[in-house]
């Protein structure tokens, strides 16, 4: 049998309804734009990062350490050397910048760089060049956002440390670097060989070594394999470029994915869309359908035809879409810019081309297939009888059964195929089924409620709009679930915004605008006078003792956490580490051993402080704080020591547990008294262990400051003034940390707003392919309703009640599931307190109710352009 | 030959059993013209439905050359109906997208069978309504659109042809000449022919008539016009 007759019977089929499934399509285009956009900047990206790989590390191997290289380590270069193997070292290190002609003062980070870095990639200078003339003399080249904070200009001289640099040009572009960094610490680049004439590295100074060598990539591989586990010994971490791209990929394919699941959901909402679309588009051919059996046509062959429509609806849709998302990509990359290591040239992606357009239509055919097997329900007879019963609805029709575990697969295989990750694909999934469950459930209890409501007091236009909630062949549960499943992105978005900020501003009247630190004892008195003297108030001053731990509980920190060496000794583990940590290579105790500590907490430095009481950023959660004054002296058995509630955790320690620590060569044994939580959020100093005051009192120590500027002319000052002073003291602007932070996050929040209202305004196409689902039996009924007796005005005002109420009902159920939505995920993934705003929520919520009623009436005007006698002869 | 063997269609109105059709037995020969007449409620339009295999009666049988109808399923009675049922129904019932040639050739598009467009100028020149091909039901008259159905309800040759009051929704003049062209094309291709209508005049048309009451047969009549 062919099947050209039943093609050419399926587009001839359509002619008279193109129009309207254009609705259809329209459902599916801002979903494929959203998912090609992303998926061709994630390829892009990834092609960013393998074409820089060797550019973003700047050479073929690096090895890094943030204390002085070692005997072994200096071995290593010495023979790189003697290979002739370019080597070149940097050194970095935070430090106040001070511009001699205006005053002004900013934190910094300076990069000492020996003669032939970078290997690869070219640092861009304005004005040109200037980057070969860096080593000519006491030259510096700065970012842009430094001249803008001291306000100084190319040409002038900046003070670091003891040392002054005369500034040659602006820094452009550095290979791997991320341009938002300037924000937080603008970049210094000086030559190398006069870091010593600063007098800014110390003992206990932050700083981190660097060494860049060139060689073949064969070559890397093998010194990475000959001498990578004896590099640790000395705390020296060695990478490949090779490795560094794996990492850099593996970091921003998860970007990647992420973008790709926001723009996932307007694809979903999409489909719902086309299902509505094509249910009501089946409704209006059940003549059709019925003659067409009556003809001979097989229920599959109906199936066919009508799928066949939607199908190549899709491909137009998913085409278009394409289209869309290839334009959009562009803009993708401007909005991320500063936010990424790499540049990111834009160009076409076939791959992302190809599935744009296969998952479109596969979207489309599945969300279609549901309605149209209900076609099978339609009876031969109803060609020749109008009002026929149709089959009853099997329970278990395999038909639907089918349909619905088809559609699920896809849904679940779309978000699996963006997230890349079973994790994160399993909570994408859960958290959809689970959000338009919920929306679901609403939409029922709305039309429940909307029967149940006692109307008798209101007038007849809204009793009978309200009326429309529930009746049969009601738009609620299409419009719920898509307009409230886009309300519910964009709070959410707003709410993760707005928790993740909160905690940072700075406030007016008590949180610190300045703080200081790097302050030596014999400085503390010097820095309080001047900062007296300018009208700024210290809030906090708190003395910091580096020390490392030197046994838990009579067990050796070397046996509990063999070392590996580099930068992981201040922080959590890198993935690395983590990977090796499950895979039990990672020191953890005995093996197999569940108690055991975190390796990285056991070996980490950790800079702790003394004092007798609580401060606000922290609560007591177990044990009991020491009375004021009342230390115990080491002799007379272990002080006592207060824990923070995490890296007591991590530490596998509570109270009664016994640490030992080692303060720069001297062991104090403590006893944990007491479990503290500390409010990490707030930019104010925080430590991991709190000691007595009489145990640390006599120990070397350095300290930090929290202080208040009354405006930002005294700030200025005060840094100006202090660093004048004491040059080795940092000084952190805080109004301008926040801002850099508001900047970062706001336009990460921009991005993702961004894809969320590809779901917004496919949420509002929705509407209107549902509004216009409904138009013909809003016809009749207005036609009835004017023949007894009704104005165009009362039918409006039901109209408007019906789609105020709509839309108020969808935006509140979508801000009621992104409020629990956004306290869970503030509990659990960001770890932050949680406040709603309520506000902005309200015209959140008050703006898409406006929307809905607007493009409800738009649409049905038509319901006010017929005549009762023209209505009565289309029936 | 189509056989009715003591059929029962009960419906479900209103929670309550409604019997359509009790106990309705008769067979009709190959090539004959049959009218099945009533009032309004009698059962005809449910008789018509079970005889042409749109729906399965509750008790009895209808065997078309042999095959027993209610023991189908439901796409396998279609296929029966394309190869070997034709329909001409009171209210056309013309797809509204396809133009007439189309809306003639679609039994054999259903079948795959290629050819349906010559097949379907032919009819369409024979009722009268060569030139009319590409012309959409909404541009024809309602004569015209049943024209149409009349060429469609012939295009693949059927040896039964149903027609469910097929001038109820012409005027007199109209329905007339439906009736004879009808006829004409029912003789030459030599089909049979189950007319149902309350028409008495055009029952008296037909060589033998049925007529139900309260969903029973009360006459079986032979002996009409030719």
């Amino acid at each position: 049998m062919s099947l050209r007759p039943l093609l050419a019977l399926s587009w001839r089929e359509s002619r008279f309804a193109r129009r309207r499934l254009l609705l259809f399509l329209s459902s599916i285009t801002l979903g494929v734009a959203a998912l090609v956009a992303t998926q061709s900047f994630a390829a892009n990206l990834a092609a960013g990062v393998r074409d820089q790989a060797r550019e973003l590390m700047g050479a073929d191997v690096t090895l890094s350490s943030n204390r002085a290289f070692g005997p072994r380590t200096e071995r290593v270069l010495d023979s790189l050397r003697r290979a002739r193997v370019p080597v070149a070292r940097v050194t970095s290190f935070a430090s106040m910048a001070l511009a001699e002609r205006t005053g002004g003062a900013r934190l910094a980070q300076v990069r000492a760089a020996e003669p032939g870095y970078p290997y690869y990639g070219e640092i861009v200078t304005a004005p040109a060049g200037q980057w070969a003339r860096l080593q000519g003399g006491r030259n510096a080249l700065v970012d842009p956002a430094l001249l803008l904070a001291l306000d100084a200009r190319v040409g002038d001289v900046i003070r670091l440390g003891e040392s002054g640099f005369t500034i040659i040009g602006t820094l452009e572009k550095v290979p791997g670097a991320v341009a938002i960094g300037s924000l937080f610490a603008p970049r210094v680049y000086i030559p190398a060989r006069y870091v010593a004439e600063t007098q800014l590295i110390r003992p206990g100074s932050r700083a981190e070594y660097e060494a860049f060598a060139r060689m073949p990539a064969a070559a890397a591989e093998r010194l990475l394999a000959d001498r990578r586990e004896a590099l640790r010994g000395e705390r020296v971490r060695m990478e490949t470029a090779r490795e560094q791209q794996a990492d850099l990929d593996r970091a921003l394919r998860r970007l990647g994915s992420f973008l790709a699941l926001v723009g996932t959901f307007a694809l979903l909402l999409g489909g719902i869309g086309v299902a509505s679309a094509m249910g009501a588009y089946i409704a209006q051919k059940r003549d059709t359908v019925a003659t067409l059996r009556c003809l001979g046509a097989t229920a599959p062959q109906v199936i066919f035809i009508y799928l066949l429509q939607a199908g190549v609806m899709g491909l137009i849709g998913a085409a278009l879409g394409t289209a869309i998302g290839l334009a959009v990509q562009w803009v993708l990359p401007r909005l991320l810019a500063d936010l990424l290591p790499v540049q990111v040239d834009t160009s076409l992606s076939l791959p992302a081309v190809l599935t744009g357009v296969g998952v479109g239509v596969w979207i489309a055919v599945a969300f279609a297939l549901l309605p149209l097997i209900a076609t099978r329900r339609i009876s031969p007879l109803q060609a020749i009888r109008r009002r026929v019963e149709e089959d009853e609805v099997r329970r278990r029709d395999p038909w639907v059964m089918g349909g619905w575990a088809l559609l699920a697969a896809s849904i679940v295989g779309l978000v699996f195929l963006q997230a890349g990750e079973m994790g994160t694909g399993i909570g994408f999934t859960a958290g959809i089924a689970a959000t338009l469950f919920a929306l679901w459930l609403a939409a029922w209890l709305v039309t429940k409620a909307a029967r149940r409501a006692p109307l008798g007091a209101l007038g007849y236009p809204t009793r009978q709009g309200i009326a429309n909630l529930h009746r049969p062949g009601n738009q609620t549960r299409v419009v719920v679930l898509s307009l409230g499943f886009g309300v519910f992105l964009l709070a959410v978005v707003y709410l993760m915004q707005s928790n993740l900020l909160r905690p940072l501003r700075v406030d007016a009247k008590s949180q610190g605008n300045l703080l200081l630190f790097d302050v030596q004892q014999e400085q503390e008195a010097g820095v309080s006078a001047i900062l007296a003297g300018g009208g700024t108030r210290i809030l906090q001053r708190a003395p910091i003792i580096p020390m490392r731990i030197h046994s838990i509980n009579g067990v050796l920190a070397s046996t509990l956490a063999p070392g590996r060496g580099g930068e992981e000794e201040d922080g959590p583990p890198s993935e690395d580490e983590a990977e090796e940590r499950e895979k039990g290579e990672e020191g953890r105790g005995a093996p197999g051993d569940g108690d055991a500590p975190e390796g990285w907490a056991v070996r980490r430095e950790y800079r702790s402080t003394y004092r007798d009481t609580l401060v606000d950023s922290e609560k007591l959660l177990r044990g009991r704080m020491w009375r004021p004054g009342a230390g115990t002296a080491v002799r007379n058995g272990p002080a006592e020591v207060s824990m923070d509630v995490a890296v007591a955790g991590d530490l596998k320690v509570d109270v009664g547990d016994l640490i030992t620590w080692d303060v720069q060569g001297v062991r104090i044994p403590t006893k944990v008294t007491s479990i503290r939580e500390v409010d990490w959020q707030r930019l104010e100093p925080n430590f991991f262990a709190l000691f007595p005051t009489e145990v640390l009192r006599g120990a070397p120590q350095t300290w930090v400051m929290l202080a208040r500027a009354p405006d930002a002319p005294a700030r200025a000052t005060a840094q100006r003034d202090v660093v004048r002073r004491y040059s080795n003291v940092a000084v952190l602007d805080l109004t301008a940390i926040q801002a850099a932070l508001d900047d970062v996050l706001g336009r990460v929040a921009a991005v993702i707003r961004f894809l969320a209202a590809f779901s917004v305004a496919t949420g509002f196409i929705v509407l209107l392919g549902a509004v216009l689902a409904g138009r013909l039996q809003r016809i009749r009924e207005s036609v009835l309703l004017r023949t007894l007796g009704a104005t165009r005005r009362q039918i409006a005002r039901v109209l408007l009640a019906e789609y105020l109420a709509l839309g108020l009902l969808a935006s509140l159920a979508g801000i009621l599931l992104a409020v629990v939505a956004g306290w869970a995920l503030a509990k659990w993934l960001f770890e932050v307190k949680y406040a709603v705003p309520v506000l902005p929520l309200l015209w959140l919520a008050l703006g898409v109710t406006a929307l809905s009623a607007a493009v409800g009436l738009l649409a049905s005007r038509e319901v006010f352009r017929h005549t009762p006698l023209e209505a009565l002869r289309e029936e | 030959m189509l056989i009715a063997d003591d059929l029962q269609k009960t419906y479900r109105s209103g929670g309550r059993p409604l019997a359509a059709l009790q106990n309705v037995s008769f067979q009709i020969e190959p090539g004959e013209t049959v009218a099945i007449v009533g009032p309004s409620g009698s059962g005809k339009t449910t008789l018509l439905g079970l005889l042409a295999g749109l729906d399965r009666p509750t008790g009895g049988r209808v065997l078309l050359d042999g095959t027993d109808m209610g023991a189908l399923s439901e796409d396998d009675r279609a296929r029966l109906r394309r190869e070997k049922i034709g329909f001409v129904f009171q209210s056309f019932q013309l797809i509204p997208t396809l133009t007439a040639r189309e809306n003639v050739a679609v039994p054999l598009d259903l079948a795959g069978s290629g050819g349906g467009a010559a097949r379907a100028d032919e009819l369409l020149e024979r009722v009268g309504l060569g030139g009319r091909g590409h012309h959409f039901p909404a541009q024809l008259s309602g004569g015209e659109q049943q024209r149409v159905a009349l060429a469609r309800a012939f295009i693949h040759r059927p040896s039964i042809l149903f027609a469910d009051e097929p001038t109820g929704n012409l005027d007199a003049a109209t329905g007339a000449r439906i009736i004879e062209l009808m006829m004409e094309l029912n003789r030459e291709l030599g089909t049979t022919l189950v007319l149902v209508t309350h028409d008495l005049d055009l029952a008296g048309r037909a060589r033998r008539v049925i007529r139900l009451a309260d969903g029973a047969v009360v006459s079986d009549q032979r002996g009409g016009a030719s």
